[in-house]
């Protein structure tokens, strides 16, 4: 196990790799696979410093229901954006607001923040320095606290489900 | 049929393409106007990509995963680029009022 | 049918260009032209897939790729820039 770890440091990055090799050359010959193969061997080794925490997902079930949500709420949002949009400028109701964070973990804050920054009227503006706190601006937010409520049930629980420490 | 799917996808990609720029030109501050590209642009670029893959997958028979990886690409790095452009504008917005401060003072 | 759709979507795309370079010249802050910059080059992605549409011919999907990156590329660093002062520390 231990020699499985020297040689893919991180195994869902490998894969990832392959993956987009694949994509890229936009074949799935036989010389491009292990051409594939083997940059997913060589690049997690050569830039292992830059990741120094291992990376272990659970649920990945649940993480592929999250990622349903998210896109069925890019869908939505998009349109109630693009109602604000061409509707009377004074209808909006701009807002910053603070997000208290109970995750954890860097690669789940990174996504909420991704998350958030796709979906329903609002943009991630800065992570304060002990990563407790996310600043965010919504474009017309009626009641924070429900605002915040929202994003806290439906993003932030998965994916505290799905990035645990390990 | 397979016509119309597409012609749908690509007026819809389209629209909301044009309807994030609208928000760039209309919205009245920086930050409201970081809603409409990051947002609707995002959504038109990727159902106008999701119309070529499947324009070229029917009427040409071949699979062509390009866009696939443009869509991704577009997917993961427009809520980065956003952030990192909120962060600038709250820099600079602190930066003047630090030094309006201290002119204030003298 | 769909010929007509395209150019229309052109059309649109273009005049979402315009918007963009509007903003671009006339917005009050450095962020707000970054921002145009983003759009512009989000933009150009759409109108270069559509053109591939419109000739039948998949040459296009390099180019939007590389804009794509390299476009992301020239947004963290101009924004980095404001943020800093300088780019590679």
């Amino acid at each position: 196990m231990k020699k499985f770890k020297t040689i893919l440091p991180h195994p869902l990055l490998s894969i990832a790799l392959v993956f987009v090799w694949l994509l890229l050359n936009n074949t799935t010959s036989t010389g491009h696979m292990i051409l594939g193969m083997i940059l997913a061997i060589l690049i997690p080794w050569f830039t292992s410093a830059f990741w120094p925490e291992e990376v272990c997902m659970k649920h990945p079930l649940l993480f592929l229901k999250f990622v349903g949500i998210v896109l069925y709420d890019i869908l939505i949002a998009n349109i109630t954006v693009s109602k604000l949009i061409l509707g009377p400028n004074k209808n909006l109701k701009p807002a910053f607001f603070d997000l208290p964070l109970d995750i954890k973990h860097p690669l789940g804050i990174s996504l909420l923040a991704s998350t958030i920054s796709l979906t329903p009227g609002t943009v991630s503006c800065d992570l304060s320095e002990d990563k407790t706190n996310l600043v965010i601006h919504g474009l017309s937010i009626e009641d924070i606290d429900q605002a915040i409520n929202e994003i806290k049930t439906r993003y932030e629980k998965p994916l505290m489900e799905v990035f645990k420490p390990c | 049929m397979f016509e119309i799917i597409i012609a749908l996808l690509v007026a819809n990609g389209a629209f909301f393409t044009l309807v994030g720029s609208i928000g760039l030109v209309k919205l009245p501050d920086f930050f409201t106007r970081l809603h409409g590209p990051t947002k609707a642009t995002t959504l038109g670029v990727g159902s106008i990509l999701v119309a070529s893959s499947s324009f070229f997958f029917v009427a040409k028979d071949e699979i062509s995963l390009h866009e696939v990886l443009i869509t991704l690409f577009l997917f993961i790095t427009a809520p980065i680029s956003a952030h990192l452009m909120a962060k600038a504008a709250i820099h600079l917005k602190q930066n003047e009022s630090t030094t309006q401060a201290k002119s204030y003072e003298k | 049918m769909l010929e007509t759709i395209l150019s229309l979507a052109i059309g649109m795309i273009v005049v979402a260009l315009f918007l963009n370079v509007y903003r671009l010249i006339a917005g009050p802050s450095m962020p707000d032209r970054i921002l145009a910059l983003d759009t512009l080059y989000i933009n150009s992605i759409a109108i270069l897939i559509l053109l591939g549409i419109y000739l039948e011919s998949t040459l296009y999907f390099e180019a939007a790729l590389l804009i794509a990156v390299m476009g992301f590329v020239g947004t963290v660093a101009l924004s980095k820039y404001l943020l800093r002062g300088d780019i590679i520390e």
